[in-house]
């Protein structure tokens, strides 16, 4: 099923933008911590990382800062006013969602022990 | 692969965009690269760990607006042979209106779209004004029956108004989503042949 692929591929991509505005909401960071911080919750690799880090740029929801490391710059992310209210709105948008899924799992949960 | 040989294939490989993307995208990676090594791994588990450099350039260009990637591909290289340009000059009369046809058709779905979301609106303002226009013209009723008949015109109006909006709005969004996946769909026809 194509459009079920299509539909679980954007869900992603919007999940793991909320992800990465909240590792940057601990404290800037750099593009591999962000994949090390954000892995333990949902699979991220460079070619993910870097089409979001440019659109969350151009949204305006993280700023980018380049610090000399080592003799090399490093590009650092910071959060905007912006990006921390699009985590606020993205958490209020899914309490609607979560009391589908908990409907849900309620009534499959409930189905189960009846068919048994 | 060592680091100099991936940036140098990714380099390649992103040619079609502009110098200062190529440049961009270029950083990243040799940074992401060089804090791997840092973190202790060699070169080459460092370049492998970056992942399949086809995949990393059909994303990056996937995310390119498509006026961009359509220059890019558009683009004469500067180096093109005297029969290249010869050819693109006489070809002209032929693709040039099928460069046209192919905006016409993607603007047409677009303003198709976009007119089905009008109309569906248009629709639903039809509604609820009938419903209190009507609403309005019960004072000028010539008797009560009459009146009251109106009345509950009015209100089924307003009700169908109030109600139909929320199933536009719902369809308004759907619909927006479709406009989107199909410039997904053109931009990877501009974005196969590169990678593959």
């Amino acid at each position: 099923m194509k459009g079920g692929i299509y539909l679980d591929i954007q869900l992603k991509r919007g999940l793991l933008e909320i992800c990465v505005l909240t590792v940057l909401n601990r404290g800037d960071s750099y593009g591999y911590q962000i994949i090390k911080d954000v892995n333990p919750y949902i699979e991220i690799s460079e070619s993910t990382l870097y089409p979001i880090l440019k659109r969350l740029e151009t949204n305006q929801y993280l700023l980018v800062h380049a610090v000399e490391h080592n003799g090399r710059l490093r590009k650092y992310y910071k959060i905007t006013a912006t990006g921390r209210h699009r985590i606020i709105e993205f958490i209020d948008n899914w309490k609607e969602v979560m009391s589908v899924y908990n409907f849900i799992n309620e009534e499959m949960r409930n189905h189960s022990d009846e068919q048994i | 692969m060592n680091k100099s040989e991936f940036l140098l294939s990714l380099t390649d490989k992103l040619d079609p965009l502009p110098q200062h993307e190529i440049e961009k995208t270029r950083g990243f990676y040799a940074e992401m690269i060089d804090d791997r090594i840092e973190d202790g791994m060699s070169e080459t588990e460092a370049v492998t760990a970056i992942g399949d450099i086809d995949t990393i350039v059909q994303d990056t260009l996937l995310e390119q607006p498509l006026p961009a990637l359509m220059k890019a591909k558009i683009q004469p290289k500067s180096n093109l042979k005297i029969w290249e340009i010869v050819l693109i000059v006489l070809g002209f009369p032929v693709w040039f209106p099928l460069l046209a046809a192919f905006f016409v058709v993607i603007l047409s779905v677009y303003l198709s779209v976009w007119a089905v979301i009008i109309s569906l609106y248009a629709t639903v303002a039809a509604f609820v004004l009938s419903g209190l226009a009507g609403m309005f013209s019960i004072f000028f009723a010539p008797s009560f029956v009459y009146g009251l008949f109106v009345l509950g015109l009015s209100l089924a109006c307003l009700g169908i108004g109030v109600l139909s909006f929320f199933g536009v709005t719902k369809l308004s969004h759907w619909l927006i989503l479709l406009t989107r996946k199909f410039l997904r769909f053109v931009k990877s026809l501009f974005i196969k042949k590169e990678v593959l």
